[in-house]
This record gives structure tokens, C-alpha cells and sequence, in this order.
């Protein structure tokens, strides 16, 4: 084995090159393959815009006349406004619930378990239907003392309108995923981190707002971001309920007009700008969060000494009985 | 305060005591009644083989590992429990935090907060734990950022730091709660070679300047040069503790001689 290695090194030193090759001016490599691949891509490409550009069934002259369709627009902002109110009522719950599967106590941790799987199980459909028909459960919504007199009540149905049981919808739902993705945020932050935390002599609640949480939300803003974007789709689902969303009102054109797939086409656009929007948002929370890590907390420059003497005194400084809480004058 | 007060006073109470410290791993003991008195001003090196249990043992002593058996005490007040009618009860979080707050500790990976500057690393906890002036904390974590030699870096992020600039802003943060002990952690085992001087030149400052310290380290000239004690662990259990230049010069036992033989 050596002895082959050994002669193949032999070989090697007589294939060296010359001494002109340290003076040779250097080329890139021809990338054929690149290029051929290019324009095979671009070619596809063209053909299928092409295609659905001349189609006859797309009926591009209809989508324009829709698409700033005032029912339409109106359509597009339910969806927007779905989309905000079911995000912000999700991560509501999703923190506690995310904070619960985390907690020390075996009961808390089972509740959030509980809710997790529930929520996680139960189609968002199922979940949509049965919100709307809340007031089967439960017809008069009241305010008082459990098994005993009722101060307040009103009947269900008026309380809960058909947005108001999407919203409650989309947010118990997503906060499931939300919450999954808020714990493993927090368990993905360095365990160092809590180590320092804790050995600098910082409570739980110190240490979690101020160190662990700014981490882990870095963390979770990707994949939350990723939710939401999932959310503004999901929200085409309370069209079943007759919430008047993009889709739902592109549905009511087209039942009388018979134009389906223009139709379609139109919500499919400003389903499309809407998530544009939302990724972009989303970039620029992920670029302004990698920024803020780098200069966080940045404390008053002005008031700073430009740095102290080698004193003794200032080594010693530790030195003076540590009393908590109590502030004392240095130097 | 290069000579520890220890030697002059023939039984002073010490600062720091721990007695029979146990800790298991599921029944695998790593650490197994290790018993420790350090006194004010003293700087105590444990060394010994990884696996030895020196690290854990540090982690009892300010209550990041609990341990399963023995007691702790800094000061004459027990760590992590209160005595209550003849039995030792656990304390709350917030009384541990407050016993925690005493007792610094730098880790081997330095754990500096990336999300804060190096300034904002030094005053977090006083300012949030110990609710003093932010003014006044600057001026002050100015100067330890000085005693450091990084008072230039202050605004600096750590992730823009070496590893031993990082350590040493990592020793900063922790004199900044004026602890009366410090705990170091293998500081210097995760540096590169050329950067160990820097942070072993701090912690030496450090000592001289009378700091109660306790470094676990495999830096056997620093032990030689800056402790007080060492004691040499193995397999959970101190083998051996005595001056300096005792346990490392002529120890005593056979397993001291051979960890002494393959290190140094």
C-alpha cells in the first residue's frame, strides 16, 4: 500500500508543470451546460405564457373589467382584515399555550398538550362550521355566577356574527401551529444562555423577556411569517360560511354571470398581490431583526467616560461588600 | 493580596464551603461527595481528567445543577434551601436568584448575549437585577470593560469579538455584580491557543488583586503559578488537595502522578 503511494508520488512530481505556467493569465471555464439549460427553461417558459396568454377559457378582457370590481376589492380587504384579526388572536393564545407546554407544572403542561392536540386534529372546516353554529351549544351568551344567577346574557346568534366565528376560527387553529412554533423557537435558543442568565442572579421573568424571548422570536419570525402567508389562503375557507371575502364575493359574480374562471382568476391575482406584500414585510422584519441584533440596547455614548486608568481601586472594586439593590459611588 | 489570608490566620471561617457534594446523571454518579472550603481572597484550582466531574461540581455550587445530596453554603448561608423547623426546605426562585446574584460564573463557551452590545452584555444584569442607575452602571462597566482591555469594544456586538475578547467581556459581565466568589469554567478551553494568555492574564490580575476564585482548568502552569490550592479530581471524587506546589510538584497519589504525566 505505501510503496504504491509512494511510487504514485513519484509520478506526480514528473507530470509538474513547467516554470511558465506561474506567469499564465487565467480564463474562466466555458459553462456550456449552464447556458444550454437557460435556454431550454426560458423556452417552457414562454410557451406556457404563451398558452395561457392566447387561451380563449381565460378571457383576459373579462378579469380586467373585474378586477377592480368594487364587490371584488371589497372582498379583498375582509380577506386582509381575516387574515390580521385571526393572526393576532392566534398568537394571543399561542404564547400562553406555547409558555404552558413549557412550564414546570405537569398540569399546565398537559393543558397546553390538550389544546394543541385538539386543535391540531379538528379539520379548520369542522372548526368553521361549528363556530358558525355556536349558538346550537350554547344559545344565550350571559355574564354571571356559574350554576347560579345570570346578571347579563344575550342570545348567541346576535353576539356572534359569521366574522366574528371566522376570526375565532382561524385563530384557534393557528394557534396550535403557532404555538409549536413558539416553543421550539424558545428551546432553540442556547441553553449557555439561560446558564448566564440564571448564574447572573436573573428570575425567570427577567430572564425570559429580556434574554430569551428577543432570541427566540428572531427564530420564529420565518416560519411565522411562512403561517401567515398560509393564513391569508386559509381565510378563502369561511366562503362556506357566507363571510363576504375575495373569494367568496368573485363566487356571487360568477353565479350570475357564468364567467367561473375569469372570476377565479381575478381573486387569484389579488390573493397573489396580498401575499407579495406580506413576503416582503416579511423579509424586511427578518432584515430589520438581524440589524437590531446587532446594535440592540445600544446605551447613551455621550455620558460615557472614555474608559478608566488601570487602578488598583478598580480592581478592587468587586471587592466592597455586594449589598442588593444598594448603589454606591465608584473611584 | 498575593498571599491569601488563609495563611496568616491559622482557622478562619471560610467564604465558601461545600460538604459532601453529591450529583447523579441517571445513577451515574459524577459527582460523588465532594467536599470544599474556600476562604476570602483564595483562588482554588481544581484540575483533573474530562469526565472527572469538575464542571458539575462547579454548577452546584450556584445551583445550575442541583445536587442530589450535601449542602452548599457561601457566607454561612446555605445555598438553594432555608432551614425551617429542623428540616431543609428548597427555596423559592427569587431567593435563589438573589443567592445567584452573589456569585459570579464564567462559562467555557463565554454565553455573552448576542443580542446586546458589550456594554449593554455588562450592565443587563445590575441594572435589571440588582434595579441600579443605568448611569452610573455605564461609568462603572466602562472601567471593568478598561481592567479588560476592551473599553475600545464597548459598542461593539460579541459576535464581532475573538474568543478571548469575548471571555473577557464574559468576566466583565460577571465582576459587575460585585460577586464575593467567582466561578470559572474551564475559561480557556475553547480559545485558541494564542488567545489564552490574553484571558488567563485577566483572571491572574484578578486573583492578585485578592478575588475569591474557583477555576477549574487543564492549564497546569496557570494553576501552578496562580492558585493558592488545587485539588485534583477523578471519577467524581477529589483525589487529592493541597498547596500548589504540592499536588502538582510532588503529589501524592497514583492517579495524581499519572494525569500529572500525560498533561504536562
Amino acid at each position: 500500500m505505501i510503496r504504491d503511494l509512494v511510487t504514485r508520488s513519484e509520478q506526480a512530481a514528473t507530470d509538474r508543470p513547467g516554470e511558465e505556467a506561474w506567469t499564465l493569465p487565467i480564463r474562466p471555464r466555458r459553462r456550456i451546460g449552464y447556458w444550454l439549460v437557460a435556454l431550454v427553461t426560458c423556452l417552457c417558459i414562454a410557451l406556457l405564457i404563451a398558452s395561457l396568454a392566447t387561451n380563449k377559457a381565460m378571457q383576459w378582457g373579462v378579469v380586467g373589467t373585474y378586477l377592480f370590481n368594487s364587490q371584488i376589492l371589497h372582498g379583498a380587504t375582509i380577506t386582509c382584515e381575516l387574515t390580521v384579526f385571526s393572526m393576532i388572536l392566534a398568537e394571543l393564545i399561542a404564547v400562553p399555550i406555547a409558555l404552558f407546554r413549557l412550564s414546570g407544572n405537569a398540569f399546565l403542561r398537559v393543558v397546553g398538550y390538550l389544546y394543541v392536540w385538539m386543535f391540531r386534529s379538528i379539520p379548520l372546516l369542522v372548526l368553521l362550521i361549528v363556530w358558525f353554529n355556536i349558538g346550537l351549544f350554547y344559545p344565550r351568551i350571559g355574564f354571571g355566577i356559574p350554576y347560579g344567577p345570570v346578571f347579563v346574557s344575550a342570545s348567541t346568534k346576535q353576539l356572534v356574527t359569521a366574522l366574528d366565528a371566522a376570526v375565532a376560527a382561524l385563530g384557534l387553529n393557528e394557534a396550535a401551529y403557532s404555538s409549536e412554533i413558539l416553543r421550539t423557537s424558545i428551546r432553540a435558543v442556547a441553553a449557555g444562555q439561560r446558564d448566564a442568565a440564571k448564574a447572573l442572579g436573573m428570575r425567570s421573568t427577567v430572564m425570559f423577556r429580556r434574554i430569551i424571548l428577543p432570541q427566540a422570536v428572531k427564530i420564529a419570525i420565518p416560519p411565522l411569517g411562512n403561517d401567515t402567508i398560509g393564513m391569508v389562503k386559509s381565510t378563502a375557507l369561511v366562503a362556506f360560511i357566507a363571510v363576504p371575502d375575495l373569494l367568496y364575493s368573485s363566487q356571487t359574480i360568477y353565479e350570475s354571470n357564468y364567467e367561473v374562471v375569469p372570476l377565479l382568476i381575478v381573486a387569484s391575482i389579488w390573493y397573489i398581490v396580498i401575499v407579495t406584500v406580506l413576503t416582503i414585510i416579511q423579509s424586511l422584519l427578518e432584515r430589520w431583526m438581524d440589524r437590531s441584533m446587532r446594535s440592540a440596547a445600544r446605551p447613551n455614548v455621550a455620558k460615557l467616560a472614555a474608559g478608566s486608568l488601570h487602578s488598583r481601586e478598580a480592581f478592587g472594586a468587586w471587592r466592597t461588600v455586594p449589598g442588593l439593590g444598594e448603589s454606591e459611588t465608584d473611584t | 493580596m498575593s498571599t491569601s489570608p488563609a495563611s496568616e490566620s491559622p482557622a478562619p471561617d471560610p467564604l465558601l464551603t461545600a460538604r459532601d457534594v453529591v450529583k447523579r446523571f441517571h445513577h451515574n454518579c459524577v459527582v460523588d461527595h465532594v467536599s470544599l472550603d474556600v476562604n476570602e481572597g483564595e483562588t482554588v484550582c481544581v484540575i483533573g481528567p474530562s469526565g472527572s466531574g469538575k464542571t458539575t461540581f462547579l454548577r452546584c455550587i450556584n445551583y445550575l445543577e442541583k445536587p442530589d445530596g450535601g449542602v452548599i453554603s457561601l457566607a454561612g448561608t446555605l445555598i438553594g434551601y432555608k432551614i425551617d423547623k429542623g428540616h431543609l426546605v428548597e427555596l423559592r426562585p427569587a431567593a435563589l436568584a438573589r443567592q445567584r446574584a452573589q456569585i459570579g460564573m464564567v462559562f467555557q463557551h463565554f454565553n455573552l448575549f448576542p443580542h446586546l452590545t458589550v456594554l449593554a452584555n455588562v450592565i443587563e444584569a445590575p441594572l435589571r437585577v440588582l434595579r441600579r442607575k443605568r448611569s452610573e452602571l455605564e461609568d462603572e462597566a466602562m472601567q471593568l470593560l478598561a481592567d479588560v482591555g476592551l473599553a475600545d469594544k464597548a459598542h461593539a456586538a460579541p459576535s464581532q469579538l475573538s474568543g478571548g475578547q469575548q471571555q473577557r467581556v464574559a468576566i466583565a459581565r460577571a465582576l459587575a455584580m460585585k460577586p464575593r466568589v467567582m466561578l470559572f469554567d474551564e475559561p480557556t478551553s475553547a480559545l485558541d491557543p494564542e488567545l489564552v494568555g490574553e484571558v488567563l492574564g485577566v483572571i491572574e490580575k484578578l486573583t492578585a488583586a485578592g478575588l475569591t476564585s474557583v477555576v477549574v482548568t487543564h492549564e497546569m502552569g496557570f494553576a501552578r503559578h496562580v492558585a493558592d490550592r488545587v485539588v485534583f479530581m477523578d471519577k467524581g471524587q477529589v483525589v487529592e488537595t493541597g498547596a500548589a506546589q504540592q499536588v502538582l510538584g510532588s503529589p501524592e497519589h497514583q492517579r495524581t502522578r499519572e494525569f500529572l504525566a500525560k498533561v504536562l
